[in-house]
């Protein structure tokens, strides 16, 4: 017997380390379960040594930074991003509500609005064997909740999938376990947006419209995100089996994932009728000098005259200039021909041709 | 001791040779792995291609030649690993423990201290172990990963380079007996 196990001990361990480390795979998948103590134990060791790498980095970054950049420069370029930022944040929301409301009224809705919290985190490191899943510096001791949406002023980022007492993870939307509800703007098509290394939109029936370009905005219908957030636009659009497939590039990484907001409070926002890539104008253009006659408008006759008004007594004068007869038939009239100065007629030959 | 045990060649009594380490390098090594595979890819992606944790429970259990001694450095690492992931717990494990086993299986049966074998023995690991961690994923706990065979192959001698390298400034580490 001895003999046996001393012939087979190396063996035995090997087996008795798969084997404990397979009951524990089956436990957690069974259960849908984890060992959150050795998590805790694990990232506890790890983060506060990674949290003094990434302050030494960012501190000898900055000291070799400052040899290059005027110091006062520096600050200033740095409060300038950041407000930059947050007028970006404001922005977005300010576009959402412009689109939706009356403009003077949307100005005053907005204002009282801007009403979600974030809590502001730094990406400290990514987890082992994945590169979508990244380490922040906030956890549970900055009121961060599992399922809490990570964004960036361009857009939306990922969400919190664990907390721990000073660090969470954050599943980010490249991950292929990522999903969430979308919509797109113009057409309102709903969908569900789908990670990957290629970001996608499913569930979008090939009877439903969706164009190249459109964004897609959160449609805050999972309880996570909340509706309004800019996700991304439509690289490209092709029908499939049944449902369309539609590529999406993200707009929340256009400036790096360094630096996070967490949102704690969420608030939803209406989806805009279509996207406003065109300045907003919030009053009426001036109006035109008295006397002054636009060629193309010779017939309009007061403050009040509409612009169909305007199409309808240029077309009215003109066929009368050509002795046409609307209702009646004749002769057509070339439309492309100037207006003659008034009380003229325009001569026989030059009226139109006979039907 | 007979006088078989005194004929051995001098390169047959380096390829017995079991070389010794401080606890303090034993634990802090692969922690500092470890800490390099959580930092390092967010700020140079570039190197997110080394799997350090994997080359360093290589290198200990072809050094330490012990079988026992390899499953117990691959599954601390396996799962210190997991544990910093957001898989389950033992993926890592399973896949490190197995590699520590038959590299420690291995080094009884060949001159750990040669370069090449080195590199043979890294790249032959980090191919095996990619394999497995995508087996126990996919077949075991059906997720849906990624298995290139070119790319792990090219990512395989990529971290053997780097493996004999690394491996020669972590044998300056050994304790002289």
């Amino acid at each position: 017997m001895d003999h046996f196990l001393n012939r087979y001990r190396n063996l035995g361990v090997l087996l008795v380390a798969v084997l404990v480390q397979l009951v524990l795979l089956a436990y957690q998948v069974r259960n849908d379960k984890e060992i959150r103590l050795i998590r805790v134990w694990s990232v506890g060791a790890v983060t506060p040594v990674a949290r003094v790498l990434e302050t030494i980095r960012s501190s000898t970054a900055n000291f070799f930074g400052s040899y290059v950049v005027v110091r006062d420069a520096r600050e200033e370029n740095k409060r300038l991003q950041h407000e930059l930022d947050e007028a970006r944040m404001e922005n977005a929301q300010l576009r959402t509500e412009l689109d939706t409301a009356g403009r003077a009224q949307a100005l005053t809705v907005f204002q009282a609005q801007t009403k979600m919290k974030f809590v502001a985190a730094r990406v400290i490191g990514n987890t082992t064997g994945s590169s979508t899943v990244m380490i922040v510096d906030r956890g549970a001791s900055d009121g961060i909740l599992p399922g809490m949406a990570v964004i960036t002023p361009a857009g939306i980022a990922g969400k919190v999938t664990k907390v721990f007492p000073g660090t969470s993870f954050v599943l980010l939307i490249t991950d292929p376990y990522f999903a969430a509800g979308v919509i797109s703007q113009r057409h309102r098509v709903l969908g569900t947006l789908q990670g990957g290394s290629t970001l996608t939109v499913q569930n979008v029936p090939n009877e439903q419209m969706v164009e190249q370009g459109e964004k897609f905005l959160t449609a805050g219908n999972e309880g996570i995100f909340p509706r309004g957030l800019p996700v991304g636009t439509a690289a490209a659009v092709r029908e499939g089996r049944g449902t369309k497939e539609i590529v999406i590039a993200p707009s929340g990484f256009d400036h790096g994932l360094e630096d996070v907001l967490i949102i704690t409070e969420g608030v939803h926002a209406a989806i805009p009728e279509e996207a406003l890539d065109v300045p907003i104008v919030l009053m009426p253009p001036a109006p035109p000098d008295p006397g002054t006659l636009n060629p193309l408008h010779p017939a309009a006759t007061g403050p009040m005259s509409t612009e169909a008004d305007r199409i309808t007594d240029y077309y009215r004068e003109l066929g009368k200039q050509a002795g046409y007869d609307y209702g009646r038939g004749g002769p057509v009239p070339n439309f492309n021909r100037p207006l003659a100065p008034a009380g003229t007629t325009q001569p026989k030959s030059e009226k139109g041709t006979k039907k | 001791m007979s006088a078989a045990s005194f004929s051995f060649s001098d390169s047959s009594r380096k390829k017995n040779r079991i070389a010794q380490f401080k606890w303090i390098t034993i634990a802090g090594i692969p922690l500092v792995a470890i800490l390099y595979q959580v930092y390092t890819p967010p700020f140079f992606s570039y190197l997110a291609y080394l799997e350090m944790p994997l080359l360093v429970t290589v290198y200990f259990a072809l050094m330490r030649r012990s079988p026992i001694l390899g499953v117990l450095i691959g599954m601390g690492i396996g799962l210190a690993q997991d544990s910093l992931s957001s898989n389950p717990l033992g993926m890592f494990g399973i896949a490190k423990t197995l590699v520590g086993y038959l590299v420690a299986w291995a080094s009884l049966r060949v001159d750990v201290d040669r370069s090449r074998i080195r590199l043979a023995l890294a790249f032959f690991f980090y191919v095996f172990h990619q394999w497995l961690y995508w087996f126990i994923g996919s077949s075991l706990l059906g997720q849906s990963l990624a298995f290139s065979f070119w790319q792990t192959l090219a990512l395989g001698a990529l971290n053997a380079l780097v493996a004999v390298p690394l491996y020669h400034i972590l044998d300056k580490l050994k304790v002289d007996q």
